[in-house]
């Protein structure tokens, strides 16, 4: 890189290095960001990218090295600070007032006041409508943020750091929430900002959103440092590589189908929420020993509901869900594992493991009760034990000779592993999973699509449920799109439009 | 600097600085109080050692306390407060004094009845809890404080009965002898046993038999905790329950059915006070109920018990004679200094609030590898 006077950079983090504990999360991490440029950061899960930011957004300290901003050497004490030298930041998850509208929320904690104390939220309303027309947002200011869908939320987030005056702004994994075109129009606004000359920073483990939005890209491995290359120099599996530090595969390897008869039968399922409301609606769909079936939708459209009406968890209100031809709707928990549905669970920390438990004691929690783990009530701890080893070589669960150890202290990665090695040695005859590689980095990514293509190859019939249309799409072999609680269309994997799905998943007509 | 951190790691050690700790701080009260904190210490050390008949004394008033605090252990490992014991060791003690003065049987199995009785009726009144937080949601504490109250009254309501009231006493009849579990009843109270014991070659037997209600209760509830343990750690039952108490969405997921394993679990920690109860009536005196005006406290102390154990089954009996330990030791600092007793409240009370911030000596461990690893750093 060029030496710094050369450039006009807006921000420049040298030698930051920041502990927890014992934990190096940083170390002597470099960054430089051009104004008005749209920059990327980019590593693994747990590579310290959102701790670097965090320490630009004055939320942490770092234990050494500087910041500067503008060329101006800064002591980011606090977020105010932050604010005050122009630096936004948009969370992962926003922190909106649901049922205010728009321009109250934007204006909280910065009221506009006349008289002194009357609250003008007229004046307000008028810049957020500039701002909103300068940027191309098209943010209606009187809507209030419950009504709004999750992509305008985040327009509103953005808005409002916009408000506070940033000059830079700081987008934590922006995409991760979005539909396909709501993730081309945000890719449409940050290139606007970053010609009105505000820099963008964004986080990200997405390598097409970098080729198709950033100038630079930074990767950060394990808190180090690796480089910072100008983006339209690498390719994409460039890219992966520098951020796992190894060669990786993008596309998920597989050979072609060959589906058997229907497993799981879904007729007419409807199911509601706590609140009486219909989540699921007159649902059906068949999937067929030996395929994977995607269900693509946008969060909330009753992939829960149905998911948890699969399980027992919650009663169906009508309609018949068979396994095999039984029926199994409205039973107990226990009786859809016992005609032979193992699920990887979404939430795996609250519904997959006992986090306090052993890793051995978590590889029996559904068969504890079953010879060999015990006998007349008594467990049988030496087969707990040599049950779990077995699993641990198996499926490569780290460290080795973990089953003694509780799960907390296991990575999110190693976590997921387990709960995969005990729902498959369930030698189940449906495998549910539902948002498998969530928090995952892409080695583990791999390894778990690696597992759920072998179960379809064993003849097991797969049902994954993803919000990540890119997982959905390379990993099953017929996707269904969920809106509104009822499959809109099913397609074939191979050549669907990605488009397409797209605005299926957001309620579109079908062709 | 390694061994420190480790050792600090270690649940054990923080129970250990934390009993060090309030020792330090009932000191500090004393010094402040004008009161010598060595003599003070010295005196409740005497308190306990000094005779046997005293050491046996402790011993026969922890006994009831191993149970309910393995009532509150065992509750606290399936995700409850039992603050509900206190009731329970009353009802225990209630059903103990029906069966021990109504039901004439021969000694031995009339303790075993009377024993079962009361865990009977005390596992009852502690599914009522395990029911009600099941069925309609209630928690736990309020419904276990409600009850405490119901069983209060149905104590002092009891003894109102004519069947049942001494004459002239605000108290119940003694339950029947054949029932009692005092050490060699029958031998120290016979002439040739009186006669023995008297003779002045026997002190320390004598001491503690005829000083003392010595009972084969401490053996009932280290047996209790041996029981308890294995329940926990080596059967289904109490992995279901183990799981319910550490996970429970994970535990419904995994197909078990946490709604009766709260009602079960507050069942097997009901019968736990309830023995208890029955054991307080049974093994000293005075062997009968008197009316309450406040709890007794047995299910309160269980609490302190089981929280200086660290919730551990087999901890309990470590605890439960280091709390009566200090009490009865304790009343001797008042005797010999004139010191209020009281002290021995504070001590106790700070032993649990270090051992409740036992993750502090975490953090220190991990402040100390921290330090240390920045220094490997630069």
């Amino acid at each position: 890189m060029s030496p710094a006077a050369e450039k006009d950079y807006a921000v420049q983090m040298r030698g930051i290095s920041k502990y927890f504990g014992a934990f190096c999360a940083l170390n002597n991490v470099q960054l430089s960001v051009e104004k008005g440029s749209i920059h990327a950061l980019l590593g693994e899960n747990g590579a310290g990218k959102s701790t670097l930011m965090n320490i630009l957004y004055g939320l942490y300290q770092a234990d050494t090295g500087e910041i500067i901003i503008n060329g101006q050497r800064e002591n980011i004490k606090n977020p105010n600070t932050a604010i005050k030298l122009g630096i936004g930041m948009v969370h992962q998850h926003f922190m909106l007032v649901e049922p205010f509208t728009v321009t109250q929320n934007i204006m909280l904690g910065m009221e506009k006041t006349r008289f002194g104390g009357i609250m003008d939220e007229a004046a307000t309303r008028v810049e957020v409508q500039e701002l909103s027309q300068r940027y191309g947002l098209y943010i209606d200011p009187d809507a209030k943020v419950e009504d709004i869908s999750v992509g305008m939320q985040q327009r509103v987030e953005i808005l409002k750091a916009l408000y506070r005056g940033a000059e830079i702004l700081i987008l934590d994994e922006p995409t991760a929430v979005l539909t396909p075109q709501e993730i081309g129009e945000l890719i449409h606004i940050m290139r606007k900002l970053a010609e009105d000359g505000k820099t963008i920073i964004i986080i990200t483990h997405k390598l097409g959103e970098i080729k198709q939005s950033a100038d630079y890209c930074t990767i950060i491995r394990r808190g180090v440092y690796i480089d910072t290359v100008d983006v339209q120099q690498v390719d994409e599996t460039q890219l992966a590589s520098m951020m796992v530090g190894r060669e990786v595969k993008l596309t998920v390897q597989k050979e072609a189908a060959h589906p058997g008869p229907a497993v799981l039968d879904i007729q007419d399922l409807t199911v509601e929420d706590s609140r009486g409301i219909d989540r699921v609606r007159k649902l059906s769909l068949q999937v067929h020993a030996g395929e994977i079936l995607g269900i693509a939708g946008i969060d909330g459209n009753g992939q829960k509901e149905l998911i948890e009406a699969i399980m027992n968890m919650v009663p169906a209100k009508t309609g018949k869900i068979l396994v095999q031809g039984k029926e199994i709707q409205n039973h107990a928990p226990a009786d859809t594992l016992d005609a032979g549905v193992s699920t990887i669970p979404e939430d795996r920390h609250k519904h997959g493991l006992v986090l306090d438990f052993t890793v051995a004691e978590n590889f029996v929690i559904e068969n504890f009760k079953k010879v060999p783990y015990s006998s007349r009530g008594i467990l049988n701890l030496k087969e707990i034990r040599s049950h779990a080893d077995e699993l641990i070589e198996k499926f490569d669960v780290r460290p080795a000779g973990c089953a003694p150890n509780p799960v907390r202290g296991l990575s999110g990665g190693n976590q997921q592993k387990l709960i995969i090695a005990r729902e498959v040695d369930n030698n189940p005859h449906v495998l549910i999973a539902v948002q498998p590689t969530r928090g995952l980095d892409v080695g583990a990514i791999e390894y778990v699509h690696k597992a759920l293509i072998e179960a379809r190859d064993q003849g097991k019939a797969v049902l994954l449920v993803s919000l990540e249309l890119d997982e959905i799409m390379d990993v099953s072999d017929r996707i269904a799109v969920i809106y509104n609680g009822t499959i809109v269309d099913i397609l074939e994997a191979a050549g669907a439009d990605e488009n397409h799905i797209g605005l299926l998943m957001a309620g579109g007509k079908k062709e | 600097m390694k061994q420190i951190e480790k050792a600090l790691r270690r649940p054990i050690t923080g129970i250990f600085i934390s009993i060090f700790m309030g020792l330090i701080v009932g000191a500090v009260v004393l010094a402040i109080a004008g009161y010598n904190p060595v003599a003070a210490y010295g005196a409740m050390l005497r308190g306990v050692f000094s005779k046997p008949k005293y050491m046996v004394q402790v011993l026969i008033r922890c006994t009831p306390l191993i149970l309910t605090g393995l009532s509150i252990s065992f509750a606290f490992k399936t995700g409850m407060f039992n603050i509900g014991a206190e009731g329970q060791a009353i009802i225990g003690m209630v059903t103990a004094v029906v069966v021990g003065y109504c039901v004439p049987l021969p000694p031995g199995i009339h303790f075993i009845v009377v024993a079962v009785a009361s865990m009977t009726a005390a596992a009852l009144w502690g599914a009522a809890v395990g029911l009600l937080k099941s069925r309609f949601g209630i928690h736990e504490v309020i419904s276990g404080i409600m009850l405490n109250w119901i069983a209060l009254y149905l104590n002092n309501y009891m003894i109102g009965m004519a069947w049942l009231k001494k004459p002239q006493t605000e108290a119940s009849y003694e339950v029947l002898e054949s029932s009692w579990i005092v050490m060699l009843q029958n031998w120290k109270t016979s002439t040739a046993g009186r006669e023995w014991l008297l003779d002045g070659s026997h002190p320390i037997l004598s001491d503690v038999l005829i000083k003392t209600d010595l009972n084969y209760g401490i053996f009932i509830a280290i047996a209790a905790a041996a029981v308890i343990w294995f329940i926990l750690n080596r059967t289904t039952k109490g992995y279901e329950m183990r799981a319910v108490g550490a996970g429970s969405e994970a535990a419904r997921f995994a197909g078990i059915r946490v709604d009766r394993n709260i009602v079960q679990s507050l069942a097997i920690a009901g019968a736990l006070a309830g023995l208890a109860g029955a054991i307080v009536i049974t093994g000293a005196m005075p062997h009968r109920i008197t009316t309450l005006t406040a709890q007794p406290g047995y299910g309160f102390d269980g609490i302190s018990v089981a929280l200086m154990a660290n919730t551990s089954p087999l901890g309990v009996i470590a605890s439960a004679l280091l709390f009566s330990g200090l009490q009865y030791g304790g009343s001797a600092i008042q005797a010999e200094l004139g010191a209020p007793s009281e002290i021995i409240n504070i001590v106790i009370g700070t032993i649990i609030f270090f051992i409740a911030m036992s993750g502090a000596f975490k953090m220190l461990a991990d402040y100390l590898e921290k330090r240390r690893g920045r220094t490997d750093v630069q």
